[in-house]
């Protein structure tokens, strides 16, 4: 079951380099926060219940609600248009991606452990690098933001490998959500929104050698 | 005594957050120094004490140590700034509670020891420096305050994946709890692929505070933007910080037998940064910004002494400790300057002779420290770490990084000395404002110290530096 929750991640990666709106990236974020719900739900058995129902909580709350919400507002209310606006052809992309995975699981063979068991650490490190790609080819500030929460995401699925064992880790993963929802969301994209009118990255690169 | 200094600590950053009256708010900087001071000492007498996550070995009580001169000196150079800088009374007290906090979240990073515990305390300095930088809220240092936090945060990311990857990586060696001790004891079993990619992550992540390779270019704009006695801090007490999560990652690598790998990645991310560096500081107009690349380049020394192990880690620590006074002391004194010119730009500044003799002979005399001229004592440090790197086999890659050098030292010296010496046209010398002694009195402090580091360096120091090289000195 956690294996399919899994596989259906890395398909909404496809779908998320792909993509051409800003809604349909808030929209995979949250289905992608909805599965990693059930993810947390299938793979943390042995853990005390209510460190269990906090990270559940946390999960359907934080990463499939409140953030998705969040991101639409500011998308309405600093006028932001709708198109992502990629650097890179969506084809260019689609190929990449397509490497960077199969790479990634030339990686966790080198482990020397089976593929089933190391699904966690390929799904996350893919998830992991889909971010910094996105945030690498996009130009808009909010779509950077976006990026970070989906390494957010795969941070969460690697850290649910580990999750049984070391509960404690859990926690903090939570700790780093709160931590970036508080601040790259709550006070810089009002801030920069107000400062900066179309949110574009190429406002901030005065500062440089 | 550290539950209580936490507490405290945190109590009053609050506290200076909310407080609006003015001699309130000097009394509660004069009690926070006192309780970092108070904390320096107990620390020192009592090597290794500790509780819960936290105990402070000797690692920890050098830089808390460093960082209790620092933030004084920072405090009250923050003063003169402030006042220059005249904003609402809002920001400026959420200027010195950022600050308390830094402060209090770098001693709490460095004493921890456990991975995680560090890792937290690392992400809570990135909120509050922030904080700092964007202290006169114009659009750069929106932008510079922005960059900062975006790299820190993917790079903490990358801190915690890498403490995952470790956590696997200890999967079945009986390790409970993720602390430096039970790694250390645990080492020879922990699981060599998982622990290499940990290794990797952890240290990326890290560069970011530490000002290497790969996300250095945060640190430049954070220091280059905030107030230039927030630039000393994050010169000495945020990179030390860096430095301490790498070093405390590395102590364990090193018992593994992904030793040498580590070792590699260690040397190329060092010598790189001594690259960009002296790229950069032969191209950069704005002084401030040379100082922070001037940083990268001792942190990419101090990694390579690193990396060699025996003499040459011992070396790096003893640079480490110097290169933290002496570039603090060189921001205080830029500050100043800036606030006489009115502009960072080397190419609109000169003469500073003219205006103030003290500050220029400051900015002599650091320059032949920093740039390890000898009766500094950071030309020991180099010389036993170009020693070590001969030793190890790198002759190579030690000329490389010693013509590089060279290079630092010709566009350093070049711009400092316009600075001071060559006037500038348009410039009113007569009715500029003249900064007193009294402000360049801690650089004079910091230089003698690490002139007598040179000439002749205190045993207890060298004892201590060493105590805290620990494992890797073999």
């Amino acid at each position: 079951m956690v294996n399919l929750i899994l596989l259906i991640v890395i398909a909404s990666l496809f779908f998320l380099v792909t993509a051409w709106r800003l809604v349909t990236y808030i929209q995979i974020l949250a289905l992608q926060g909805i599965l990693l719900f059930f993810a947390a739900f299938f793979s943390l058995t042995s853990m005390h219940w209510a460190n269990f129902t906090l990270i559940l909580t946390e999960t359907v709350i934080v990463k499939a609600v409140a953030i998705p919400f969040f991101l639409s507002y500011i998308l309405k209310r600093n006028n932001i248009t709708r198109e992502a606006e990629p650097l890179v052809p969506t084809f260019v992309s689609l190929v990449l991606m397509i490497i960077l995975i199969i790479m990634i699981f030339f990686l966790s063979y080198a482990s020397g452990y089976s593929i089933l068991d190391n699904l966690f650490f390929v799904v996350a490190l893919s998830t992991i690098f889909t971010g910094l790609y996105i945030i690498m080819t996009r130009r808009k500030i909010i779509t950077h933001v976006m990026g970070f929460l989906v390494i957010e995401n795969g941070v969460f699925i690697l850290s649910l490998a580990v999750g049984n064992e070391m509960p404690m880790m859990v926690n903090m993963g939570i700790l780093l959500d709160m931590f970036a929802g508080v601040l790259t969301l709550g006070i810089f994209i009002n801030r920069i929104g107000d400062v900066f009118k179309d949110g574009d990255v190429s406002n901030l690169r005065r500062l440089k050698d | 005594m550290l539950k209580l200094y936490f507490i405290c600590s945190f109590l009053i950053g609050a506290a200076l957050a909310f407080n609006r009256i003015r001699p309130v708010k000097i009394a509660l900087l004069c009690l926070f120094v006192t309780l970092q001071g108070a904390f320096t000492l107990h620390v020192i007498r009592n090597r290794g004490a500790g509780f819960w996550y936290f105990s402070a070995d000797s690692l920890a009580v050098i830089f808390i140590t460093i960082l209790f001169f620092i933030s004084a000196m920072s405090i009250y150079h923050s003063f003169a700034y402030l006042k220059w800088r005249q904003k609402e009374a809002r920001e400026r007290n959420f200027f010195f509670a950022a600050m308390v906090i830094l402060v209090s979240a770098l001693t709490c990073a460095y004493c921890a020891n456990h991975i995680a515990i560090t890792w937290v305390f690392v992400e809570i300095t990135t909120i509050a420096a922030s904080f700092l930088i964007y202290y006169l809220r114009t659009e750069l240092a929106l932008e510079g305050t922005w960059k900062y936090i975006f790299v820190c945060t993917i790079s903490i990311t990358f801190v915690f994946i890498g403490i995952l990857l470790l956590g696997i990586a200890a999967g079945n060696t009986g390790i409970t709890d993720l602390t430096y001790a039970q790694l250390t004891a645990n080492a020879s079993k922990l699981d060599p692929f998982w622990t290499k990619m940990a290794f990797i992550f952890i240290f990326t992540g890290y560069t970011a505070k530490a000002g290497l390779f790969p996300m250095y270019t945060a640190g430049i704009d954070a220091k280059d933007k905030s107030p230039s006695p927030a630039g000393a801090l994050f010169a000495s007490g945020l990179m030390n910080v860096g430095f301490c999560g790498i070093f405390r990652t590395y102590q364990v690598i090193i018992l593994t037998s992904s030793a040498e790998w580590a070792k590699s990645i260690l040397i190329i991310s060092a010598s790189i940064s001594i690259f960009i560096a002296a790229v950069y500081m032969m191209k950069v107009d704005n002084y401030k910004r040379m100082l922070a690349y001037s940083s990268i380049e001792h942190m990419g020394i101090i990694m390579l002494g690193l990396a060699m192990g025996g003499i040459g880690a011992f070396a790096a620590l003893f640079h480490l400790v110097l290169h933290s006074f002496i570039k603090a002391g060189i921001f205080y004194q830029t500050g100043i300057a800036y606030r006489v010119f009115g502009s960072k730009l080397v190419s609109e500044t000169g003469g500073y002779f003219r205006i103030s003799l003290s500050g220029s002979m400051v900015l002599l005399l650091a320059f032949i420290c920093v740039t390890a001229v000898p009766p500094s004592g950071l030309f020991i440090s180099e010389f036993l770490i170009f020693t070590a790197m001969f030793r190890s086999g790198y002759m190579w890659l030690m000329l490389a990084v010693m013509a590089l050098l060279t290079v630092i030292f010709w566009s350093f010296g070049r711009k400092l000395f316009k600075v001071i010496f060559t006037p500038v046209n348009g410039f009113d010398y007569e009715s500029a404002e003249k900064p007193g002694l009294i402000e360049s009195l801690s650089q004079f402090a910091i230089i003698i110290f690490i002139m007598i580091m040179g000439i002749c360096p205190p045993q207890p120091i060298l004892d201590i530096i060493q105590a805290a090289t620990g494992t890797v000195l073999r």
